[in-house]
């Protein structure tokens, strides 16, 4: 398996810059995320507006992958609505898990297709996701705080 | 390397098949995770097979001839393994599935305990802050379930253990102290003759947990002075699925057992049961047969090679390591970067480059490491790391294999162009 395939450009560039770290105000929902094989971690926040995620900030302290992971999900789900999102995260789900089989589309996942070689090392699948499991938590809850206050 | 008392590193490689197979693209295999599991030579493999194709029977409990021969073989490992580690008595080695489970069965056996071994709301149990989670775990479920209050060793910066509160920490509350011999992290030697004597001074028991020293160095377990000792088959060049505990006899006789089953018992009724005398009372169900014949091998061919010889190929190895890789810029030891008191694991990170990465680069250059909390959280904590890089060496690393290493941390550096 070529390491370059893993470690695309795309990727490392967001490993050096991340896009969106950081965690602001407001939100609605704060969730906290481990991978507890190998310690990489991930407080995250959703600020949603009506049905639109306004913002996702998060801190995260882990390797590239699963860094350039949580700026690649902040390109891709702030200022979508979140059945959108959810759908991003059904079809970069699908990649991730494809075991390099999936062929990715750049106009839907964008920098995200940076990540189809990351399915041929299944090890690494896991630092990939770490964001977005987090996102899609963070999310129903503050969709369901969301429901709560508007009773 | 210049061979330690006639120690012939090569020589010995030829005894691990797998140290010279080659992996994806043709690679050679730089085989730096020893502290993770070792690898396995030759005479271990067969005799684990032999004992499968020849003498494979249930033990303890089958009377034909096959039984009696797998009960030998079983029992003979015991044996051996009792001489390995100088246990005062044979009957004193127990067969767990590995060292956590050693360690569980003593944390269990005293929660079950009544009378003068039942450990009491006001008690205190010690623990150190460079403990395997393993060594740590089920003494804060002891703690919860009986309310003693869990405790703990602090570390220096240098990365050893801090007894300047020795006696505050073990004192007459204290019931039991555990502590690793050699860190599986940081690599350092804990003082346990100083811990020892505190402890017995003030009546508390010592539980050793030697699961990374047993392979590395010559144990005394009766010079030691502990009271019970745990470590682990596969670190050891032996198989997976076997560890050790050993205890001072009266305490395995006076604790409760910790699994009941077949063979732990002397006889049962629907009421109640009696128990067998240790090992046998700890042993519940099937033990590992194989496994024990294996790990049997494995204390052959260490005793072959000579733990003497084992051990300063280890300090050898371990010095050229720690000062090849302190030559890297950006590169940080978190541990004793000195090879005193020290064992054959080095935990470091490397600037602007997150471990995973680093051990997946390496990975791909042949090099075999661990990345992440080595199951040592608290440890990393400590340090203010999350995570670290660990290469450890064992009684077949080579200097060349060092080479290979800080050469591949070098690559990777600029890889993720950090220099």
């Amino acid at each position: 398996m070529n390491i370059d395939a893993l470690y695309q450009e795309i990727i490392l560039d967001h490993y050096k810059k991340p896009h969106g770290a950081g965690l602001r105000d407001p939100y609605e929902a704060e969730v906290h995320h481990v991978n507890p094989t190998c310690g990489d971690e991930i407080t995250l926040r959703v600020h949603l507006d009506g049905d639109t995620v306004a913002d996702v900030s998060y801190d995260a302290e882990g390797c590239s992958i699963s860094q350039a992971s949580a700026s690649v999900l902040n390109d891709l789900v702030v200022g979508k609505t979140v059945a959108e999102g959810m759908g991003l995260l059904d079809t970069f789900q699908t990649l991730m898990q494809g075991r390099g089989q999936v062929e990715p589309d750049e106009d839907v996942l964008e920098d995200g297709i940076a990540f189809a070689g990351v399915a041929q090392f299944p090890a690494r699948v896991k630092c990939a996701l770490l964001s977005w499991m987090a996102w899609k938590d963070a999310t129903a809850q503050a969709v369901a705080n969301e429901s709560e206050d508007g009773r | 390397m210049s061979a330690a008392g006639g120690y012939d590193v090569e020589k010995v490689r030829e005894d691990f098949p797998i140290l010279s197979r080659a992996l994806a693209g043709g690679q050679s295999l730089v085989y730096l995770d020893s502290a993770n599991t070792s690898q396995k030579p030759t005479a271990v493999i067969d005799a684990m097979a032999e004992h499968y194709r020849r003498h494979n029977a249930n033990v303890a409990r089958a009377m034909h001839q096959l039984g009696a021969e797998a009960t030998e073989a079983f029992e003979g490992a015991r044996d051996k393994i009792a001489t390995f580690v100088n246990a005062p008595s044979r009957d004193e080695i127990v067969f767990t599935k590995n060292a956590s489970e050693a360690l569980n069965l003593v944390a269990n056996a005293y929660r079950n305990a009544i009378g003068d071994l039942e450990i009491r709301p006001g008690d205190e149990i010690v623990t150190t802050e460079l403990e395997h989670h393993s060594n740590i775990v089920p003494w804060q479920l002891l703690a919860q379930r009986t309310g003693a209050t869990l405790r703990w060793f602090g570390l220096t910066d240098e990365g050893r253990l801090d007894l300047s509160n020795l006696d505050e920490l073990v004192n007459e509350r204290t019931r039991i102290v555990t502590v690793a011999w050699v860190s599986n992290m940081l690599g350092s030697v804990s003082p346990l003759d100083a811990i020892i004597a505190r402890a017995h001074a003030v009546g508390a028991v010592v539980v050793v947990d030697a699961s990374q020293a047993v392979p590395q160095m010559p144990v005394d377990f009766a010079a030691l002075g502990a009271d019970f000792v745990v470590f682990t088959g596969h670190k050891m060049v032996g198989p997976t699925g076997i560890g050790v505990l050993w205890g001072r006899k009266a305490l395995l006789e006076e604790l409760p057992p910790f699994l009941g089953g077949g063979e732990m018992i002397e006889t049962v009724t629907m009421e109640r049961s009696t128990y067998a005398p240790p090992p046998a009372k700890f042993e519940a169900g099937t033990p590992p047969i194989v496994q024990a014949v294996g790990l049997g091998a494995a204390v052959d061919y260490l005793t072959g090679l000579g733990m003497d010889n084992v051990a300063a190929h280890e300090r050898e190895i371990t010095a050229y390591a720690l000062k090849r890789l302190g030559e890297i810029d950006g590169l940080t030891i978190v541990g004793p970067g000195e090879a005193v008191e020290r064992g054959g694991a080095v935990s470091f990170t490397l600037d602007g480059v997150h471990p995973h990465d680093v051990s997946q680069l390496l990975d791909s250059y042949g090099i075999a490491v661990r990345a992440g909390h080595h199951c040592a959280k608290p440890a990393h904590q400590r340090f203010g790391v999350q995570s670290t890089t660990r290469a450890s060496f064992y009684l077949y690393t080579t200097p060349a294999e060092i080479d290979a290493l800080v050469e591949g941390i070098e690559r990777t550096q600029k890889y993720f162009k950090v220099v």
